[in-house]
């Protein structure tokens, strides 16, 4: 089967310029003004802003294991429908992900759905049970590659072990993306803990439970001389501590939630679960100093930390209820919404903070990649002028369990390319059919 | 009302009155046939899920003298996953045709999802919410408070300018929120005397203000003094060294007991644990209201029923 | 526009004329007890009952009461929800002959209520029936024993009746509405 190609015309780049964008032979092959469509389809892109295709450093895919909530379809159909070309995937699945072969299954069935690149993270400890290191350098090794550890859902808490941690993935340039929660302090923790916490009588979740960790693994990376990743900062405390790691030169980058940069702890105020998430929603004063903190780079990048549930896990009282959120398919218009219409980030700026960045942090070649001729076929094309209500034809993985639904959100995610070929086209997510063979056309190259 | 889930969002004028028709609830409990018809026809269902005999024979009470149709429902103990069993047994609930749904729950919320979940039609009563709220004990209370210094010119007042001050765990005490919210919408000026360890990390948005020395607030005579019980597993979780400690500074003993006003009243919401928290002196003395709190609880929840079923359905 | 069917001397003279007629019926005031349904029945009985102590002044002082029906009434869920009044009974009821006092008579539905409530506070040895204004409308084979006066009247109509103590104006029955 011949490879289709692809015109993307009057599209406005990150930059501001308006160009149009010429996919073939596995590259984008022009950019600039070009007036011959010499046999490509023509995508119309005119009002659209071309990114660079987004990656995701903070995926659960739930597959193996969880496949009632995602699976690695799914999710990366979830994917493409936000407009990522590429998601890393958590190790919390059953098995967890903290052996060759997991990391190896779950790159290959990403390849195989063809939706995005699917980079696997490593487990740190054997189970996520924070005991004893998991094989960190065969999963390194293996055709997985992985560069990213996380033991995310769990805090690695024993500081010996995260001491270890971070002292033997320099071998591989490999990060510890650290879940920042010390869990003495956070026991039955059910939301931010403050004075909502106590009207509403919920378990408090303190800012200092993830501050005291992030404070303990800057202190550690430094002494190791490692790279630390901190996941879903979300607290202003955390956001000093880290201001203060970089200034003092310690190599720590840190994430943040679209959620976590739009939503507040007041929401639970509705005992609605949907609003039940770890970290949980802060205070608005949180949510200010994370917005500051991304638009000064204090903080590295947006991260989703796409969680699906089953419809069963959120229909229930709070304290019963997963945590979570899905969160692909709605980030670029929750970024847009709490840091762009207000003019804390410019569009370059979302470039780097949903793709180059993290492809750079979790050392993912083939994607982040400004466009520009010769770079990877991986791009985003954006609608930022509609505005509309998110509803469940937005959704496009398995759950549902958004909290957005119903909420009125700028922008749309008009189409995505990923490999050269469209995952989402005119806001329509591809057949899978169709995706798999385009991928398995496109040489199981996976960049 | 449609559902009482909390006494925040009760005004004065609701809150005074609920209490109000409470009164007629007690004076129909004076008279040999304690039995209204108000509510024949109507299915109440106390829904447990956790265990407190006290609260349900007293709704159960209150129901039956309203001549409703009271079924009990004890879903402790089911093998039912929790998260699944809320939902699914209001779905039978609803199938049963209940009216009102008495509901006990140890999650906090879980009453309030009930209510606003669409999972069923019926009025929702909170009757204890993990460590939220409590209302209608924290209404019979300040019916208690209200018959004690009225008595029967009782009817259409609050609790204006009345000083009650509220000892024990703050932190995980639903009878603490209700009451706090309540008396402050009453009138009331409320004290609340805890080890710092028991009281939420922010409290600054609460109608109370916190101090940590039980003498000192005792020694301002106040009108009210109300004992929480307290639960000797938290020392456990290092809220406090241990019961005598506990005991010895935050405990309504004999001494203390003593030196207050003989109007002081002495309230306790049950079950007591007597040498701990408060004196056997100070429980049995004619300042203790607990036998009062139990009869009034039955009227205050009579009231409360009444307020929920009838009239017509989904009025607000 | 509201009619006014009897003022404030009206009024004044039918409840004498009441008090009259219930001294004549019971022959006397002895086992004499007035319960009215709040809120203007029981004004109307204490009203009623001054009088009989004025004609009688060895009536009993304590010759009037309430008697609240709102726990017993048959529509509680046609309606929004109503706020309960105090019951309030001088003596017992056992053996009294009871009269009932209300200010309009009208389905009969109040005082099939009142029945219930009088039957749950013991045993009257007569119940007999006062009211102001009876209206017609029957739902009930329910009659009064004493009437202030009879007022026929359309079902559209609305008759008002205002006492200074519970309304803060001069005494005085009043029709509205279209007799359509």
């Amino acid at each position: 089967m011949t490879v289709e190609s692809f015109l993307i015309t009057g599209a406005a780049l990150a930059t501001g310029e308006r160009a149009d964008i010429r996919l073939e032979g596995g590259i984008i092959a022009e950019v600039g003004l070009i007036p011959d469509a010499a046999g490509a389809t023509v995508v119309d892109a005119d009002g659209l802003i071309a990114l660079p295709g987004l990656v995701d450093l903070h995926t659960h895919l739930r597959e193996p294991g969880y496949e009632q909530s995602e699976t690695v379809l799914t999710g990366t159909r979830a994917a493409a429908a936000g407009g990522f070309t590429a998601v890393f995937a958590m190790a919390n699945t059953s098995p967890v992900a903290d052996t060759a072969g997991v990391v190896e299954q779950e790159a290959s069935l990403g390849l195989a759905a063809g939706f995005a690149t699917v980079q696997p993270i490593g487990a740190v400890t054997v189970g996520l049970k924070g005991e004893q290191l998991a094989e960190l350098g065969a999963m390194a090794r293996s055709r997985a590659a992985v560069r990213v550890f996380s033991d995310d859902g769990f805090c690695v808490f024993d500081p010996m072990l995260m001491r270890r941690a971070l002292e033997y993935v320099k071998a591989f340039d490999g990060v510890i993306a650290q879940h920042a929660q010390e869990p003495r302090l956070t026991q039955g923790a059910q939301m931010n803990e403050g004075a909502l916490s106590g009207e509403l009588g919920l378990a408090g979740w303190p800012a200092v439970a993830e501050e005291s960790i992030i404070a303990r693994d800057v202190l550690l990376a430094e002494h190791v001389g490692s790279r630390l990743h901190v996941c879903h900062v979300s607290t202003a405390g955390s956001v000093e501590v880290i201001r203060w790691a970089k200034a003092r030169g310690i190599d720590v980058t840190a994430e943040v939630t679209p959620h976590h940069l739009l939503l507040t702890e007041d929401l639970v105020s509705s005992y609605d679960p949907r609003y039940k998430v770890n970290p949980p929603l802060r205070r608005a004063e949180d949510v200010e100093a994370l917005r500051a903190a991304l638009a000064d780079g204090t903080i590295d990048i947006v991260a989703t930390d796409h969680a699906p549930h089953p419809v069963e896990a959120k229909q229930s009282e709070w304290d019963a209820a997963a945590n979570g959120m899905v969160g692909l398919e709605s980030a670029l218009s929750v970024v847009h919404a709490s840091v762009v219409a207000n003019g804390l980030l410019d569009w370059a700026d979302v470039a780097r903070v949903l793709s180059a960045a993290p492809a750079r942090i979790g050392r993912l070649r083939g994607q982040g990649e400004a466009i520009a001729a010769g770079a990877a076929p991986e791009l985003t094309l954006y609608d930022p002028s509609a505005s509309s209500e998110f509803g469940l034809e937005r959704l496009a993985g398995r759950s549902v369990n958004s909290p957005y639904l119903g909420r009125t959100l700028p922008g749309r995610v008009v189409s995505t390319f990923h490999a050269g070929y469209a995952t989402l086209l005119d806001g329509v997510v591809q057949p899978s059919d169709e995706v798999a063979r385009h991928a398995s056309a496109a040489g199981g190259d996976r960049g | 009302m449609r559902h009482l889930l909390s006494t925040r969002e009760l005004t004065r004028d609701e809150a005074v009155a609920l209490l109000d028709i409470a009164e007629d609830m007690a004076a129909v409990q004076q008279r040999e046939v304690k039995k209204l018809p108000t509510l024949r026809g109507k299915t109440v269902v106390n829904l447990f899920f956790e265990d407190s005999t006290r609260t349900r024979i007293s709704f159960e009470a209150a129901a039956k003298r309203l001549s409703a149709d009271v079924i009990n429902f004890s879903a402790k103990g089911s093998s039912v996953s929790k998260g699944e069993s809320l939902k699914d047994t209001a779905q039978t609930l609803q199938a049963m045709g209940a009216d009102g749904v008495v509901i006990r729950h140890h999650a906090s919320g879980a009453p309030y999802t009930l209510a606003t979940s669409g999972w069923i039609d019926a009025g929702v009563v909170n009757a204890g919410d993990g460590t939220h709220e409590h209302p209608t004990q924290a209404l019979l209370d300040a019916f208690t408070m209200r018959s004690r210094l009225h008595g029967t010119a009782s009817r259409g007042k609050g609790l204006d300018g009345v000083r009650v001050v509220i000892v024990g765990d703050i932190l995980h005490s639903r009878v603490a929120r209700s009451n706090v919210w309540l008396l402050a919408t009453l009138g009331a000026d409320v004290t609340l005397v805890a080890p710092p360890t028991l009281v939420p990390v922010d409290t600054t948005g609460w109608p109370a203000s916190v101090v940590y020395d039980l003498d000192d607030a005792l020694a301002g005579s106040p009108d009210v003094v109300m004992m929480l019980r307290i639960q000797a597993e938290r020392m456990h979780g290092a809220f406090f060294p241990n019961s005598r400690e506990y005991a010895r500074t935050w405990g309504l003993d004999d001494a203390r007991f003593s030196q207050l006003p003989t109007t002081t009243m002495v309230m306790h919401p049950g079950p007591m644990n007597r040498g701990l928290e408060i004196s056997a002196l100070a429980a049995d003395s004619a300042q203790s209201t607990v036998r009062e709190q139990v009869a009034n609880g039955v009227s205050v929840r009579m009231a409360a029923l009444y307020l929920l079923l009838s009239g017509e359905r989904g009025e607000a | 526009m509201a009619r006014i069917v009897l003022a404030q001397a009206d009024v004044q003279r039918a409840l004498t004329r009441i008090a009259h007629e219930i001294l004549e019926s019971n022959r006397g005031s002895d086992d004499l007890l007035l319960l009215g349904i709040p809120t203007r029945g029981t004004v109307l009985a204490k009203r009623i009952a001054a009088v009989i102590q004025r004609i009688e002044p060895s009536a009993p002082a304590e010759l009037a009461g309430s008697l609240d029906v709102t726990m017993y009434r048959d529509d509680l869920s046609r309606s929004g929800i109503r706020m309960p009044s105090p019951t309030e009974i001088p003596a017992t009821i056992d053996g009294k002959t009871v009269v009932l006092v209300d200010d309009v008579l009208y389905s009969g539905r109040t005082i099939r209520s009142a029945f219930d409530a009088l039957s749950d506070l013991g045993r009257a040895r007569a119940v007999r029936l006062a009211v102001l204004v009876d209206r017609g409308h029957r739902e009930f084979p329910i009659r009064a024993d004493f009437v202030g006066k009879n007022l026929p009247s359309a079902a559209s109509e609305r008759i008002n009746v205002r006492l200074v103590e519970t309304d803060d104006v001069e005494d005085h029955v009043s029709i509205e509405g279209s007799p359509e």
